[in-house]
C-alpha cells in the first residue's frame, strides 16, 4: 500500500546536536500525502526540535531531507516554505502588536502596483479565510494580543493553510485550546487531509492525537522508538513505547527500541 | 463564546449605552494617547505663557520653536524605528557632529578648490557627501548588530565615541566657517523661509491632500465591504485636519522680518520705506518643510511598505519575524543605515542654522532625540510607537527648554527639569498603558 508510493517527506538519518548534547540521535520518519502521522514523546524527546529542522529553524549536522522523493535543501523558514512545508508553532509565533491580516501575510505581503502594501486586500483575503476557519472572529482591526487563544490559534492556522500548504507541521496544536476548540481544530484537521494534504502532529499527550492520526512515530531521549499503525496498536502500548520504550510486536522499531 | 455572544448582539447596541464621548473616539478613531500628548503640550504652552507675561504664545516664538525643533524631530522619526526593534542608538549625536563636519569641510574648504568659488552645486554635492557618510556609519553600525551579534548598546556606545572623536580629527579641532549661502537657507532664518504666498500655496496643497486621501481610504473600504466611520466623523477630521494646517500656516505668515532686515531689503530693491514700516512674512522655515517632508516619508515607510510591517513585527516578536522567513538581520542594517542618512540631515539642518561646523555639534543629542521618542509613544520594550508621537515629543522636549530660557531658568536647572520631565511622562505613559489593557 503505503510502501509502494513516494513519500511526501521522509527524512533520514538526522541528527543535532547543541553543545554535545544529542537532541536528535540518528532519527528517520516519514509522511505520505493526505496521511496523518503523531509525532509522540516526552517534553525533551527530541520531536519540536526534529520537526524544526524540516521547517527551516534549525540546521541538521547531518542526514537527508527528501520531499517528493527528491533531496531537499532547507536552510532556513523561507526554503521550507518554498516546498509547501508551513509550520504552526507550539508558541503559536504571531507577532502580537499587530492584527490579524498582517500575521496572515507576515513575510509574504500582498503589494500594489506602486510596492505598497496592500492592506486593504490582505484584510478581504484574511476575512474570507478566518470566515470559513472561525466564522466568529470579528476582530480583524486589533493587535493579536489582544485575542483569546483560540482565535490566536486560528490566526497562526489559518496562516498555515492561506499559502496552499502540502505539509503541515502542528507542534502542540490544541494545548492552549478549551474543548470546543479543540474539536475545531479536529475538524479541520480531517478537512485538510481530504485535499490531499500531509499533516504531522506534535504531542507529548497521546489522547490530543491518537484518534486524529492514521500512524503514530515515538520518540525518545532524542532517538525514534518505533513507528505503529493507530489501527494495530492500542493507547496503553503507544504509552508504553513513550514511557518505557517498548515496541509491541505489530510497530516497527526504531533506533531507539528498548533492547531485550 | 461569550465573545461570539456580545460581537452577535452587535456594536449597534454597545455604542448606544456608550457615553458620547466615548462614542465620539470610537466613530473618529483618533488615538487618544496622540491627544493627550496634544493636550499636555498646550498645557505647556499656555502655561508658559502665562507665566513669561505673554512670551511664548507669540508668532515669533513659535515660528523659533518650529524651526529649534526640526533637528531633533528629524532624528527621532529614525529612533522610532531603532526602538521598535528593541535597539537603541546612542551614536546619533556623534553621527551629527561627523556628518556635519564633513559636509563643512567639503563645502568650506574642498569644494571652493575644485569646482571654484560659490559654484550654484557646492551645497548638492556637500550634502550628497554628508548623506553618505551618515549611511556608511549606519550601515556599518547595524552591521556589526546584525551580523556580529553586539548589542545595539555597545555598538552605538562605542559610535559615539568614536565618530565623536573623528569630528575632531577632520580639523584637528578647528571650528569650520563660514558656509554656502546656498546650503545656509536649510537653516532657517529670514532667508531659509519660504515666504507668505508659497507658504499658503504649501498649506493649499497640503489640505487637498488631507482631502484626498480620507476620499482614498473610505472609496478602499466601501469597495472590499469593510466597516466605515460615520460621514460626520469624516466630516470632523477633514475639517479639523485643515483648520490645524492652515492655522500654522497663519502664524508663520504672522512673524515679520526684522526691522534691519526689511529695511535693507527694501534699500536693495529701492521700495521705498512706508511710514508704519514693511512687513515681510517669514511664512514656514525650510528646515520646518524638510522635517515635516521626513515626517511624512518616515510614516510612509513605517505603515505602507513591507520594510515598515517588518520592522513592527520584529519588535512584537523577534522569534516570529524569523520563523515568517524575514531577513531580520537585513532589516536591522537598513533601519541603522536609515538612522544615519537622518543624522545627516539633522546635522545639515543645524550646521546651516549655526552657519558652523564644530566639534560639539549634536552633543547630548542623542539622549534628546530617544526621550523625544519616548515621550511620544515608543516603548523600550520594543513593538510599539509612532512617527507622529515622536515628532511631538520632540516638539515638547523642545517647547520646556524654550520656555525656560524665555523664564531666565539657569542651564543646570533647565536639565534637572527636562529630566524629571521625561521620567514623568514615562510613568504617566505606563499608566495609560495598563489601564488601556
Amino acid at each position: 500500500m503505503t510502501e509502494h508510493r513516494t513519500p511526501l517527506v521522509e527524512m533520514r538519518n538526522i541528527s543535532i546536536s547543541f553543545g554535545g548534547i544529542h537532541a536528535v540521535d540518528n532519527a528517520s520518519i516519514d509522511l505520505y500525502p493526505g496521511e496523518v502521522v503523531a509525532l509522540l514523546g516526552h517534553n525533551g524527546a527530541g520531536k519540536s526540535t526534529l520537526i524544526k529542522i524540516l521547517s527551516g529553524a534549525y540546521k541538521r549536522d547531518s542526514g537527508d531531507i527528501l520531499i517528493n522523493g527528491e533531496a531537499a535543501e532547507i536552510r532556513n523558514p523561507r526554503d521550507a516554505k518554498k516546498y509547501g512545508i508551513e509550520t504552526i508553532y507550539q508558541t503559536l509565533a504571531v507577532a502580537d502588536n499587530v492584527d490579524a491580516a498582517a500575521n496572515l501575510y507576515l513575510g509574504r505581503e500582498l503589494q500594489t502596483r506602486w510596492g505598497t502594501l496592500d492592506d486593504v486586500a490582505m484584510e478581504a483575503k484574511a476575512r474570507e479565510v478566518m470566515g470559513r476557519l472561525n466564522p466568529n472572529f470579528k476582530r480583524f482591526k486589533e493587535p493579536v494580543k489582544a485575542l483569546s487563544g483560540g482565535q490566536r490559534q486560528s490566526v497562526a492556522i489559518a496562516r498555515a493553510i492561506l499559502f496552499d500548504a502540502r505539509i503541515l507541521i502542528m507542534d502542540e496544536p490544541t494545548a492552549a485550546l478549551g474543548p470546543q476548540e479543540t474539536a475545531q481544530v479536529g475538524e479541520l484537521i480531517k478537512q485538510l487531509k481530504k485535499e490531499g494534504i500531509g499533516i504531522f502532529l506534535i504531542s507529548h499527550d497521546i489522547h490530543d492525537v491518537f484518534d486524529l492520526a492514521d500512524r503514530v512515530s515515538v520518540m525518545k531521549n532524542g532517538q525514534v522508538v518505533g513507528h505503529a499503525r493507530t489501527e494495530d496498536v492500542t493507547k496503553d502500548e503507544v504509552l508504553g513505547m513513550i514511557i518505557l520504550g517498548k515496541v509491541p510486536s505489530k510497530a516497527i522499531p526504531g533506533p531507539g527500541a528498548m533492547k531485550i | 463564546m461569550a465573545d461570539t455572544l456580545q460581537s452577535s448582539t452587535s456594536g449597534g447596541a454597545r455604542q448606544a449605552e456608550a457615553n458620547p464621548v466615548t462614542r465620539f473616539f470610537r466613530a473618529t478613531e483618533i488615538d487618544t494617547r496622540l491627544l493627550g500628548m496634544v493636550g499636555a503640550l498646550l498645557i505647556i504652552w499656555v502655561g508658559f505663557h502665562i507665566m513669561t507675561g505673554g512670551l511664548f504664545l507669540t508668532p515669533r516664538n513659535l515660528w523659533n520653536l518650529s524651526v529649534q525643533t526640526a533637528s531633533v524631530a528629524v532624528m527621532a522619526t529614525g529612533m522610532v524605528l531603532v526602538i521598535v526593534t528593541r535597539n537603541i542608538d546612542l551614536s546619533v549625536g556623534s553621527i551629527l557632529g561627523f556628518s556635519g563636519m564633513i559636509m563643512g569641510v567639503l563645502q568650506a574648504q574642498m569644494l571652493p578648490q575644485l569646482m571654484g568659488f560659490n559654484h550654484p552645486a557646492t551645497w548638492v554635492v556637500a550634502l550628497a557627501g554628508g548623506l553618505l557618510v551618515g549611511a556608511a556609519i549606519g550601515a556599518l553600525h547595524g552591521s556589526i548588530i546584525a551580523f556580529l551579534n553586539v548589542p545595539s548598546f555597545i555598538v552605538t556606545l562605542g559610535g559615539l565615541l568614536v565618530w565623536r572623536g573623528a569630528t575632531w580629527f577632520v580639523t584637528s579641532g578647528q571650528t569650520v566657517a563660514p558656509m554656502n549661502a546656498s546650503f545656509r537657507l536649510m537653516g532657517g532664518g529670514t532667508e531659509g523661509s519660504i515666504g507668505a504666498t508659497a507658504s499658503w500655496v504649501v498649506g493649499a496643497l497640503a489640505c487637498m491632500a488631507i482631502v484626498v486621501a480620507i476620499i482614498n481610504a473610505r472609496q478602499q473600504r466601501k469597495r472590499f465591504h469593510f466597516p466605515r466611520r460615520p460621514l460626520w466623523a469624516e466630516y470632523f477630521l477633514c475639517v479639523l485636519s485643515c483648520a490645524i494646517v492652515m492655522g500654522a500656516i497663519f502664524v508663520a505668515n504672522s512673524y515679520y522680518w526684522p526691522v534691519n532686515i526689511a529695511r535693507k531689503y527694501a534699500e536693495a530693491n529701492n521700495i521705498p520705506w512706508p511710514e508704519a514700516g514693511l512687513f515681510i512674512p517669514h511664512g514656514i522655515a525650510i528646515p520646518v518643510l524638510m522635517a515635516i517632508a521626513v515626517g511624512i516619508v518616515m510614516t510612509f515607510i513605517a505603515t505602507r511598505l513591507r520594510f515598515g510591517r517588518y520592522v513592527f513585527a520584529i519588535g512584537g516578536n523577534p522569534e516570529a519575524a524569523e520563523l515568517a522567513g524575514i531577513k531580520t538581520r537585513w532589516v536591522t542594517v537598513k533601519i541603522f543605515t536609515l538612522m544615519g542618512v537622518l543624522c545627516a540631515i539633522a546635522s545639515a539642518i543645524s550646521t546651516a542654522r549655526l552657519n558652523a561646523a564644530t566639534n560639539a555639534q549634536g552633543e547630548l543629542d542623542e539622549l534628546y532625540t530617544i526621550a523625544a521618542a519616548v515621550i511620544g509613544g515608543t516603548s523600550l520594550a520594543g513593538g510599539t510607537g509612532t512617527i507622529a508621537g515622536a515628532m511631538l515629543g520632540a516638539l515638547v522636549m523642545q517647547s520646556l527648554q524654550s520656555g525656560m530660557v524665555l523664564l531666565g531658568i539657569d542651564t543646570p536647572f533647565q536639565r534637572i527639569v527636562v529630566g524629571v520631565v521625561l521620567v514623568m511622562a514615562v510613568w504617566l505613559d505606563t499608566i495609560y498603558r495598563a489601564r488601556a489593557k
